[in-house]
């Protein structure tokens, strides 16, 4: 059923608004996405009627929000296609679920000589996380080199594969770039290698139907909040055997089996991740999102953002002194660019001056804008709530700041 | 020569006509900007970069008798129209002068709304940076 943009639109309030005396064109959907009223209404309910802490309660507000918040860990396992619940970890974020690979996969599984591979156009979060542990365990971090269009380059990452590699941590979709990445011929090369492969997630789960079993990837870390979800939560999904082999993240409530000061054992997974009272609240109120996102379906989502993505990519690219930076065949809705002349930031705030919310800088891949001699982009990102006639408005917007330097 | 209140008053009456259209603020900070002095390419050192700044921002400073006279260049129009302002308010003053400078017209014509808050503190770095000239000018007079 094709997607109807007003009905969309009315379910999420925030959009309804002038922001610097022009109506919000919200075109920074990678860094976040909005939130439909279901959402917000599900975290009132749940303090409302709700609130109580989940596990072991012996009593029915408990019982009900423990529920509530092991239904939600179903849809995300559905929404994966995970085999199973267990496979769900909750954490606050995707950074937070890399955090946890590097600190517990890799603290047991990472050792000297080793090498891990990740790739030109990762974000901050899957580059430091292993910089961090390779100066710990003297292994090797090694960069998968991409071309100038933005895409992973396949002959040189073959070339870097071998016996030693233990890990490949890469990004399936570029928050910068909007590169999708061939990320199944990856993972079945690195598995010919032993290596285990975590993906990270967070721009792909928003846009492509991300199926962990098909893809066979042995992690995938990401964000409820860039899935029309609350911030501060994340999902870390691992396989089972992976997962149980790894030691605890964090110690406390929770992750235990038995505590005596003699010796502790450790809770069955998901559990033995999930230190500490959970983010309840998101977690309940992500389940919202989710439906949201079911019941439009990914394949409509997909066409509308890719209908918004050729339309504005068309129409950019008509602009004097428009050098748009990502030009891979297979892209996401995001559209990164700079203009002849200009800094980001200022054009940024012109953008902001006629109510265009865009995100500009380095977009927490300096390596990435360090690969294309650039200090940073604007990056304009399109979610299934957008419009032709915001583009029109943008494309206005930036033809005309173009102008100052490109007359 | 007019005094800093004088000036400041200049700037937050052209900001007035300008009223709440943010687009032409952003516009007449930039064209501000323009105008500046050219930056001698030799002064843009590491040294000379204020921290702070999230663009890039270089001030150095020329002596002028007993008086201080600042130059500044940055790598986006918009910082640079807003280093002019402090330019045109702080620039070709005494030590003095400088140190005790209440510079209310950044408030007075909205310019954390203007800006935001990111440029806000870079702006912050940048007077912080010219009273410190300010400061080691008014030692180096007085030794």
């Amino acid at each position: 059923m094709p997607i109807n943009l007003e009905d969309i639109r009315s379910l999420f309030p925030i959009l309804h608004q002038e922001v610097n005396g022009k109506p919000l064109v919200y075109l920074d959907n990678a860094a976040t996405t909005q939130k439909p009223q279901a959402v917000l209404d599900a975290l009132s309910n749940y303090y409302e009627l709700d609130n109580s802490n989940i596990h072991r309660g012996a009593h029915t507000l408990a019982d009900r929000a423990t529920r509530y918040y092991e239904k939600t860990r179903t849809l995300i396992k559905e929404y994966i296609n995970a085999k199973e619940e267990a496979e769900i970890i909750f954490t606050k974020g995707t950074t937070e679920s890399i955090n946890l690979v590097a600190a517990t996969f890799g603290r047991k599984f990472i050792t000297k000589g080793d090498e891990i591979l990740i790739s030109t156009m990762e974000h901050h979060a899957n580059i430091v996380p292993w910089q961090m542990l390779c100066e710990e365990k003297e292994a090797i971090l090694k960069i998968i080199p991409i071309n100038d269009s933005g895409e992973i380059l396949m002959e040189e990452f073959d070339k870097l594969l071998n016996e030693n590699t233990k890990l490949v941590s890469i990004v399936h979709v570029s928050n910068a770039l909007g590169t999708i990445n061939p990320v199944k011929e990856i993972i079945q090369k690195a598995h010919r290698f032993g290596a285990k492969v975590l993906l990270d997630g967070a721009q792909s789960t928003s846009h492509l139907d991300v199926n962990v079993q098909d893809l066979d990837c042995d992690f995938l870390a990401f964000s409820a909040h860039k899935l029309f979800g609350p911030t501060g939560l994340g999902i870390l999904y691992g396989k089972r055997n992976i997962l149980e082999s790894m030691p605890p993240y964090q110690g406390g409530g929770e992750m235990i089996k038995e505590v005596t000061f003699a010796k502790t054992t450790y809770n069955d997974i998901p559990f033995k991740f999930e230190a500490g009272t959970p983010n309840i609240a998101d977690v309940i109120a992500f389940q919202k999102a989710l439906e949201f996102i079911n019941d439009l379906g990914k394949s409509d989502i997909k066409k509308q953002e890719d209908d918004l993505l050729s339309y504005a990519t068309d129409l950019l690219g008509e602009i004097k002194g428009f050098i748009p930076i990502g030009t891979a065949k297979d892209k996401v809705s995001v559209i990164s660019f700079n203009l002849n002349g200009m800094h980001p930031f200022d054009v940024g705030m012109m953008l902001d001056a006629n109510g265009i919310a865009v995100r500009t800088g380095h977009h927490c891949t300096q390596p990435l804008m360090q690969r294309f001699g650039i200090e940073g982009t604007v990056r304009a990102s399109f979610s299934v709530y957008n419009t032709k006639s915001e583009i029109d408005v943008l494309v206005a917007a930036v033809a005309k700041i173009a102008k100052i330097k490109n007359k | 020569m007019n005094t800093i209140q004088d000036i400041q008053n200049e700037i937050i009456d052209e900001f007035g006509i300008l009223g709440d259209d943010k687009e032409s603020t952003i516009y007449y900070i930039m064209e501000l900007g323009a105008k500046l002095p050219e930056f001698p390419e030799s002064e843009k050192t590491e040294e000379n970069i204020i921290k702070g700044c999230q663009s890039k921002v270089w001030l150095t400073t020329q002596e002028n008798e007993d008086k201080i006279v600042f130059l500044a260049d940055s790598n986006t129009d918009i910082t640079k129209g807003l280093i002019s302002l402090l330019i045109r308010v702080l620039s070709g003053r005494k030590p003095q002068e400088i140190l005790h400078a209440q510079l209310d017209f950044i408030d007075k014509i909205g310019m954390g709304n203007i800006i935001g808050s990111q440029r806000s503190n870079g702006l912050a770095a940048m007077i912080k940076q010219m009273k410190l000239y300010a400061l080691a000018y008014q030692t180096k007079q007085n030794a």
